[in-house]
């Protein structure tokens, strides 16, 4: 079977679009909604409709930090997530607003747990940045699998029972294979706001019979975002992270 | 531990006969129907709570063999689960094991250096699919008839696959008496180590000695990074020159004084005249002031061993071969080529330049050389390479120059090319005329059936020309 998993589309239309298409042409049995719908980019309604749809047809989709604050009218928050936290509360009409709340903190599929920032207290929103975090993420759960997003860098850490978690970076779009001996957490960088150097959409595809993983990289029309970005008004910054792709 | 008898059947596999094994694993022989070449079964030692890093060595010699291909690696077969019965099935490669071969060291320079070339040219192949393989010793190379095959990718590392084994081990993993200082210090990863291990194997097939002997502790690991083995041809003293400096270039303890890669190694070893012996040696700090100077001297035992450069490995080609006509003398042509030559080995400062002309025989077996007369055409042909080369101004260790004699200029340059695992190959290409387009032009034929990239230059036509 292969799943796709796409975090952080952050309201990203241009990005979800090809990466939803790249998705299909790969043959995807199964698709992810790793959090972060919203927030930051200028297409809320647009993406919450299309998750919405997905949803209808069998896809997973669990909430994110800034699908909560949007949902729950949150102010905690970086200045410019704030601002656009708000802008995008005005834009969603009452159903989309419902659907971001109703949406999971995790899933379980079995043996993959799907959480967008961490295993340990989901709803604290924690940062897995170093092999310590990942440590307590992976020792908060006994699943084989663990899919978090939230940090828009692609990451992976193997975990050998009784050891530290050793830390690798996954190229583009080259397969890594899974361990026999070990539990997995892997990050999956952004859909709609790469931090990683590359302004490329990411996302995950899992190949549960070759037991690998890839994280595959599309380049899409960010200038277009950013126009829009910079048409709603919205902080100049958002627009030149997606060139940059920091 | 499970029991296996000849006859069994594991997998489709059946059992023929136990071969002699390892403290690592058992081999036996085994036949399939599903595969036409010969098979044997590698079932590791995998006892319950015992070392987890023999199990992940198993699990990544499994990732590393299915990505590897080529004459130089066994084939793949299949794998069997670690929750069933595990093990790897591949290619039986049938051949002389080097670790017999070693046992009649010295060896004759020449027969060294023949062996030296096919394992280098097997490490060129490895390094090139991005794995390192550290863990090369005579026993893991069989002399194949079909080329040099490196078995047990048990240690092996994959520049794009996670180093599970690394991050679980804090000592030193490698044979003794062949493991690179960088390796004894933990690092794992770069293709300098395995030329170390090359030059202690050909340093063995010379000296007939280890350069290291076969030190059981750490401390005796890690003494190669600060004493310098006795030099080669001090224990014999029939070694030509050439031959020890390959050697001890490959056992530099700063890496960055090693051959760039294998296709430098494979180069010198297969043109001695070409090697510059005046190279510095390692001067082991000597005398009772190097010795009182020592005393106070504390080296960071990292900055002995220098930095890797394997990053650079992909910056360009290590060897570039430029093919010039000189029969009619230096050309405007032959001087584009010098151009277009220059460019291709701007794109890394370690390249080394391998300059070919072709001195042209009418038949075969036809050998110019045989008389006086052909070898001063020879020698002419010799310093008009050189003098075409000159404006270059490379040092004489990143230059060699090759009049070949041949019926075929095309195949000279090809083979060539692929006896010493060059990169790019320049060439040029004389205006198009009825004959060349009757009878295929050099650089054409080089282009179809060249193994690496080629450059063809021509001069711009002239308006007029092609009316």
């Amino acid at each position: 079977m292969r799943i796709a998993i796409l975090s952080d589309v952050h309201a990203n239309r241009e990005a979800f679009d090809v990466v939803l298409e790249a998705a299909r042409e790969r043959g995807t049995d199964q698709l992810v909604l790793l959090g972060d719908l919203v927030g930051y980019g200028p297409d809320p309604v647009y993406v919450v409709e299309k998750a919405a749809d997905l949803v209808d047809q069998g896809a997973l989709c669990i909430m994110g930090n800034h699908d909560e604050a949007v949902a729950l009218n949150r102010g905690d928050m970086t200045e410019n997530a704030r601002v656009a936290s708000r802008w995008t509360r005005e834009r969603l009409a009452p159903v989309h607003v419902d659907f971001l709340a109703r949406l999971p903190l995790s899933l379980q599929s079995e043996d993959r747990l799907y959480v967008h920032a961490s295993a340990e207290r989901p709803g604290k929103w924690l940062y897995i940045r170093d092999v310590d975090a990942a440590d307590r993420c992976l020792s908060s759960s006994k699943s084989r699998f663990i899919f978090c997003g939230h940090t828009h860098i692609p990451a992976l850490y193997y975990a050998l029972p009784g050891r530290r978690p050793i830390y690798f970076k996954p190229l583009d779009n080259v397969a890594v294979p899974f361990s026999i001996l070990s539990r997995h957490l892997v990050i999956v960088g952004a859909v709609g706001q790469p931090r990683d150097g590359n302004p490329a959409a990411c996302f995950a595809l899992v190949d549960t019979e070759r037991h690998e993983v890839s994280m595959i990289r599309v380049p899409y029309d960010h200038e277009e975002t950013a126009r829009k970005i910079a048409a709603f008004g919205l902080p100049a910054w958002l627009g030149m992270r997606l060139k940059i792709g920091r | 531990m499970q029991r296996f008898e000849p006859g069994a059947i594991i997998d489709g596999f059946e059992l023929v006969e136990k071969l002699p094994s390892g403290g690592m694993a058992e081999l036996w022989r085994a036949t399939s129907q599903q595969f036409d070449f010969p098979l044997v079964l590698k079932f590791p030692f995998l006892d319950p709570g015992g070392d987890v890093s023999v199990i992940l060595g198993f699990e990544m010699e499994e990732l590393i063999l299915k990505r590897l291909s080529g004459p130089h690696v066994p084939r793949f077969a299949a794998s069997g689960s670690l929750a069933r019965i595990p093990y790897i099935a591949m290619e039986f490669v049938a051949g002389r094991s080097l670790a017999g071969v070693i046992r009649d060291a010295p060896q004759a320079p020449d027969e060294v250096a023949r062996i030296g070339a096919e394992i280098a040219k097997a490490l060129a192949a490895l390094h090139r699919q991005k794995v390192v393989h550290l863990d090369l010793k005579p026993e893991n190379v069989i002399l194949a008839e079909r080329a040099a095959v490196l078995l047990d990718f048990g240690l092996a590392r994959h520049a794009e696959l996670p180093d599970l084994l690394g991050a679980e081990s804090s000592v030193p993993m490698g044979s003794a008496a062949y493991i690179s200082p960088e390796q004894v210090l933990g690092e794992r990863g770069d293709p300098a180590s395995d030329l170390f291990a090359l030059g202690c194997i050909l340093y063995k097939l010379a000296t007939g000695e280890e350069p290291f002997g076969r030190p059981a502790t750490f401390a005796g690991m890690k003494r190669r990074l600060y004493h310098a083995p006795k030099a080669p041809r001090e224990i014999n003293g029939a070694i030509p020159r050439w031959l020890e400096a390959i050697i001890l270039r490959c056992m530099e303890v700063d890496r960055s004084d090693r051959y760039v890669d294998a296709a430098h190694v494979l180069s010198d070893l297969r043109n001695p005249d070409q090697v510059v012996v005046t190279r510095r040696h390692r001067v082991g700090h000597t005398g009772a002031w190097a010795a009182i100077r020592n005393l106070f001297r504390k080296p960071d035992d990292k900055s002995l061993v220098g930095r890797s450069k394997s990053s650079k490995l992909e910056a360009g080609p290590s060897i570039v071969l430029a093919a010039v006509d000189l029969a009619n003398g230096s050309d405007a042509l032959a001087s584009e080529v010098l151009n277009e030559t220059a460019h291709v080995l701007a794109s890394r400062e370690d390249s080394w330049l391998a300059c070919v002309t072709v001195l042209k025989t009418e038949i075969i077996g036809d050998a110019p050389t045989a008389d006086e007369s052909g070898r001063s055409a020879y020698l002419k042909r010799l310093v008009a390479l050189k003098d075409w080369a000159r404006p270059l101004h490379l040092p004489e260790d990143r230059i060699s120059y090759h009049v070949l004699e041949a019926v075929s200029p095309a195949d000279a340059i090809l083979n060539y090319a692929e006896h010493n695992d060059v990169g790019h190959i320049v060439v040029g290409a004389r205006a198009s005329s009825a004959i060349r387009r009757h009878l295929g032009s050099v650089s054409t034929k080089v282009v179809a059936r060249a193994l690496c990239s080629v450059s063809v230059v021509r001069l711009k036509a002239i308006e007029e020309q092609k009316r």
